[in-house]
């Protein structure tokens, strides 16, 4: 029965009748804010069940999309309203319908001004991020991924700290420049193809010029999204600004749309050009592992400090990507989820401090562990999943990387191993600064222990994260099928080489 | 069954964790201890069917990683190896575990120590009962948190969370090489399965691989990535570092992480992996160097350290180092043997040494002990037989094992056997000098604590002494009752295919065969060693200082470690540190935002800056424009044309 729902639509546009709701909420201000809460709380949580059906009615066994959905919308273009998943973006959607409700539990006291705008936006970028990763209209892909922008730049630029325009605006600025020359690749792709549908664009061969400029293009957006070194100088400012819960979902979800439209994109419609381009592709991300591990060294700020981690971590994703390997492609898939639930929670962790102190500094703090030991428990346990702990969901992803880099050159894979130690050296260098040692800073030993609600957000990321660590088939199973149909994409056009693994 | 061996400890660390919450600390011991009392009988249950039977088995739990070909499982493997560190493992922690109780009864977070120290025991027998490569690596891995947990226990002390991060940092150097050498050993079999890689090791010892530009022989490279990640785990000369710092984490911790069990590891890993590093002749010449220069290395400073139990950690550091050349030679049974005696008597050493701290009021500066042999007899009796032990006086199980591997080193018949046998011998003399000038720093002469130390000096509880009995009862008899088995006339049928020596490496059952100055000259040397220390600290006590003073240059660089931590801060740490601020600031700020998006405002603003300049308002300035405008325009005309 439930096959004939059209349940991604329902999924993607479901948070938009939360908003609708939310507009109607009538009152005095504080309980505009406190109801506005709420549903923001039940809808996303609602929708987080009802995506739960494509987890569970997911057949990993078959190649191509599930859950199709297909509608005349531009007719007789070649341009329509098309929706699907396979194991590659089904992840993905849960992963965002999982962090959307974690991520408005986040702000639950932290926004106090503008409570229902707040609210309507995440429920916007929740529908935006969904449909992005459903999308199997390259059109439609283009709206989504570009609409995902603006309620991030308002959650950004209004609920921020002190510098958040400046922040705002350079992450639309990079974010803008990248897409626009995405779009006049699109543009490009359907004059030749005549086509918008994804699935049939993966199928088009197209000439071995056009790929190199058209993976260009799309690389000029993606590596902005990731992002790569040198284009991720907007992201620490991002973070910076935003507040926690708009940190968890920019690095939680909107860091992995790069990597998904290489996955989507590049790899299979520019194969030629992807393995042509992957020496480059490793090359900055090298860099980024190693330039940004070191930058995060000289942080004094505790979010600028896992901003730069991410940078890194998305390093390990890219590289991963380029093997054009099994091992991978599926180890950066497993390092995207695993980083959405890991940054996420390192940025609440850093949110639960710094609602109490309301500072980020991170000489403000030391001996936390003392007067908040649940916190530590918890901080401690992401920490070390941050630094690729086997047994954590950090540990599988670089592993799965660092095969299908030694796959390609030992030099990739030794250089990028040396991501293992600086990883630990300044995750654990934040730790022990904020964690441990006698307490210098009498506001440190008046600080609230960790609330319910705080719990309550830990809790699931933890059980996710040590269940991907412990039983990564969970996830290595939905995407193997996926991943080899971009393989074998590959081989057919002639990249035997590379895909034989 | 023998998966509850695993995972007990595992229960009791979760159980314990969270009594540590409701700070139920009785009963959070009462849990840890059984777990691991059980976990212990199983154990030697196991041992006496997979090593005395010779029946062993693997269990296998659940797919873990499956990725392409590349797949490791949650597998337990139960061979006369893995039985031997089981005993070692579950027996010293179980002691442990017991003595802690007694150890840290003033400390008020009881029960996440005990959690801590089962979650230890689990992660280590997951590292000795691992199927594959990333299994160990798992246990590898886990081992390294809960020493980092434990070091940094009290996490409110300075030093001791430095230590903490120094010892996961350089662990971490260490697994690089351990993860890059699981890659290689996958690129090269196909697979991180001990059976897959031991069945085809003999086939890819001719194949050569790319490694960083150069084509090297396959199997060496593997063999000395895996065995940086083993130098790591061991502390072996170069990543020996962290050890010394460790011992800020509480005694016990040093009892059964930093001397028993998880520094042996290495050894452990090097044994396993024998029938793949037997096709490896160079990594195991690589081996024997840097086991024995860390064997000579570390004795040396710690016959200068004063910190009771850094001298110990030294001497852990030293100790590793014969079992690493022992292993090089290919005697991976002598080995083997020095590291379970080893893991008794240096577990009693520390445990004995904790007990004197407990009983100084946590003293450790030995240059404020002494007099107290007769306040505290037990722990002092126990003293003396882990040092005669430690020294390798007949009948202890030092003699046995130490023996046996110094033997194996002269019968290699090599270059590099020769060298570790007089390097072992040396560091056999300073050995027994340094165990005994500790003994009679700590024990003898006139108290140099103050009166009110000396009034409280007391002898430990039972909780504690007993556990030492049991260790005691190791260090003696470990080394006789284990002889034949380990590396006697069973030798072969008590490992079974647990390990692998070429027939033509023939130093194992050589050593048996040596000239009888070579047996006799560890005795010789440690008992002169002992009659030094008792001459330097008993009768002319000011002869230390004047040595030192005389040799100053060569005293100072032992006392000061060799100043590896001076170099390494210089080299590796500071430089890290500037160079990230500065790609910080000169990369990101000044470059990239610089010529970026920073760069582009500016412009952009000042281009519209000078555009909106340029619209004053005057009408006199737009005709003057224009009158320049018209003049330009007419002179271009009239030059182009002109000529035409």
């Amino acid at each position: 029965m439930i096959d004939n729902w059209p349940i991604l639509s329902i999924i993607t546009f479901l948070p938009l009748a939360g908003v609708l709701s939310l507009l109607l909420i009538r009152g005095d201000e504080r309980s505009i804010a406190q109801n506005s809460r709420y549903v923001a709380l039940w809808v996303s949580s609602f929708t987080f069940l009802v995506s739960l059906p494509i987890l569970i009615g997911f057949d990993s066994t078959l190649t191509g999309y599930h859950f199709e959905e297909k509608a005349v919308w531009l007719a007789g273009t070649g341009i329509g309203y098309h929706m699907g998943v396979d194991g590659i973006s089904m992840p993905f959607v849960l992963l965002s319908t999982f962090l959307t409700p974690l991520a408005i539990l986040a702000s639950w006291q932290a926004i106090t001004v503008r409570v229902r705008e707040y609210m309507i936006a995440f429920l916007v970028l929740e529908t935006m991020m969904v449909g992005m990763f459903v999308s199997l209209d390259m059109l439609m892909f283009y709206l989504f991924f570009e609409a995902v922008l603006i309620p991030m730049f308002l959650i950004i630029g209004i609920w921020g700290g002190p510098r958040r325009v400046y922040a705002a605006f350079k992450f639309f600025l990079y974010t803008l420049l990248g897409s626009v020359l995405m779009l006049v690749c699109m543009l490009a792709i359907y004059i030749d193809a005549g086509t918008t549908d994804i699935p049939v664009l993966a199928g088009h061969r197209f000439s071995e010029s056009m790929q190199t400029w058209l993976f260009l293009g799309f690389l000029a957006s993606f590596a902005v999204k990731v992002p790569m070194w040198p284009l991720h100088t907007w992201l620490p400012d991002a973070h910076v600004e935003a507040p926690t819960a708009g940190s968890m979902i920019l690095a939680g979800v909107l860091l992995k749309m790069g990597g998904y439209g290489f996955l989507r994109f590049s790899l299979p419609m520019f194969p030629m050009a992807s393995e042509y381009f992957a020496p480059l592709i490793f090359t900055l991300s090298i860099i980024a592992v190693i330039y940004t591990s070191l930058v995060a060294l000289a942080q004094s700020d505790m979010k600028k400090m896992i901003a730069y981690s991410s940078v890194a971590h998305m390093g390990f994703v890219t590289i991963g990507i380029f093997t054009l390997t099994e091992q991978g492609i599926a180890g950066a898939m497993f390092q995207m989820i695993s980083h959405g639930l890991v940054s996420a929670a390192l940025f609440f962790c850093v949110g639960v401090v710094y609602d109490r102190l309301h500072t980020r500094d991170i000489s403000a703090y030391g001996g936390v562990a003392t007067v908040m030991p649940r916190y530590a428990v918890f901080f401690m346990f992401m920490m070390l999943a941050s630094v690729g702990l086997p047994g954590t969901s950090g540990f599988v992803g670089e592993m799965l990387v660092l095969v299908g880099a030694w796959h390609v050159s030992s030099w990739v894979a030794f250089f990028t191993a040396t991501g293992l130690v600086l990883g630990a050296t300044y995750m654990l260098w934040l730790y022990r600064r904020v964690m441990f040692g006698a307490i210098v800073n009498d506001a440190v030993k008046n600080m609230e222990p960790m609330q319910m609600r705080e719990f309550t957000i830990f809790l699931p990321l933890s059980f996710l994260v040590l269940l991907f660590g412990v039983y990564p088939m969970a996830l290595l199973d939905v995407m193997a099928v996926s991943i080899q149909f971009v393989l074998d994409g590959l081989s057919a056009n002639g990249l035997s080489v590379l895909a034989q693994n | 069954m023998y998966s509850l061996i695993v995972f007990l400890p595992l229960l009791g660390a979760v159980i314990a964790g969270f009594l540590s919450l409701y700070n139920r600390d009785r009963a959070a011991e009462i849990v840890t201890v059984s777990g691991l009392l059980l976990s212990l009988l199983f154990s030697i249950i196991a041992f006496a069917n997979v090593a005395i039977g010779g029946v062993p088995e693997t269990v296998v739990v659940a797919r873990w990683i499956s990725s392409g070909t590349f797949i490791a499982d949650w597998s337990l493997r139960f061979d006369a190896l893995t039985a031997v560190m089981l005993i070692v493992v579950t027996g010293v922690s179980s002691m442990v575990h017991i003595y802690s109780i007694g150890y840290m009864s003033h400390d008020n977070a009881r029960a996440r120590f005990m959690a801590y120290l089962s979650l230890f025991t689990f992660a280590m027998l997951m590292l000795v009962t691992a199927d594959n490569l990333v299994q160990m690596f798992f246990g590898w891995e886990g081992v390294g948190v809960a020493s980092y947990l434990l070091i940094g226990f009290w996490y409110k002390k300075e030093p001791a969370h430095t230590a903490a991060m120094k010892a996961f940092v350089v662990n971490r150097v260490g697994d690089f090489g351990f993860a890059l050498g699981i890659l290689a050993v996958y690129a090269l079999f196909g697979s991180v399965q001990f059976d897959d890689i031991f069945a085809q090791s003999s086939v890819i010892a001719a194949t050569e691989m790319n490694f960083l530009g150069y084509r090297l022989p396959a199997l060496e490279v593997a063999g000395i990535l895996l065995f940086i990640g083993a130098m790591g785990k061991s502390a072996q000369l170069g990543l020996h570092t962290w050890l010394p710092d460790a011992m800020e984490g509480p005694t016990p911790v040093s009892a059964l992480i930093h001397a028993a069990t998880m520094v042996t590891a290495g050894v452990f890993m090097i044994c396993r992996l024998s029938p793949m590093l037997e096709f490896a002749p160079l990594a195991l010449d690589v081996i024997t160097v840097i086991g024995a220069l860390t064997a000579i290395f570390a004795a040396t400073v710690g016959m200068t350290q004063f910190d009771i139990k850094r001298v110990i950690a030294y001497s852990t550091c030293s100790q590793l180092g014969y079992m690493f050349f022992a292993a090089g030679v290919s005697a991976y049974p002598a080995a083997m043997f020095h590291l379970t005696t080893h893991a008794f008597f240096k577990a009693l050493l520390f445990l004995g040494a904790g007990s004197v701290i407990h009983a100084m009021s946590d003293e450790q500066d030995l240059r404020n002990m002494g007099g107290i042999w007769k306040k505290v007899p037990v722990t002092y009796a126990m003293m003396w037989i882990g040092s005669l032990a430690l020294a390798g006086f007949p009948f202890f199980a030092g003699y046995y094992s130490k023996d046996m591997i110094l033997e194996a080193a002269y019968a290699a018949n090599s270059g590099v056997g020769n060298m570790a046998f007089w390097l072992g011998c040396l560091a056999a003399f300073l050995t027994a000098f340094y165990s005994w000038r500790l003994l009679i720093m700590a024990f003898h002469g006139a108290p140099r604590a103050s009166a009110e130390v000396m009034a409280h000096v007391h002898e430990s509880p039972r909780v504690m002494t007993l556990p030492l009995l049991v260790l005691a009862i190791g260090a003696v008899f470990a080394g006789w009752l284990g002889y034949e088995m380990f590396v006697g006339k069973d030798m072969a049928q008590f490992w079974g295919a647990s390990i692998f020596i070429l027939p033509n490496n023939t130093a194992m059952v050589d050593a048996h065969h040596v000239p009888t100055w070579v047996k006799l000259l560890p005795i010789v040397l440690a008992t002169s060693g002992v009659a030094l220390a008792a001459l330097f600290y008993g009768y002319w006590t000011s002869m230390p200082a004047r040595i030192a003073a005389a040799f100053r240059p060569i005293h100072q660089l032992f006392y000061n470690k060799w100043y590896f931590d001076e170099i390494y801060d210089a080299v590796f740490v500071r430089p890290a540190v500037r160079l990230g601020a500065y790609l910080w600031q000169r990369g990101d700020r000044d470059t990239i935002d610089g010529f970026g998006p920073d760069g582009m405002s500016a412009l952009v603003y000042r281009l519209s800056g000078f555009c909106s300049r340029v619209q004053t308002g005057f009408v006199f300035h737009y005709a003057f424009a224009m009158l320049i405008g018209v003049v330009v325009l007419v002179s271009w005309y009239y030059l182009r044309f002109k000529g035409a």
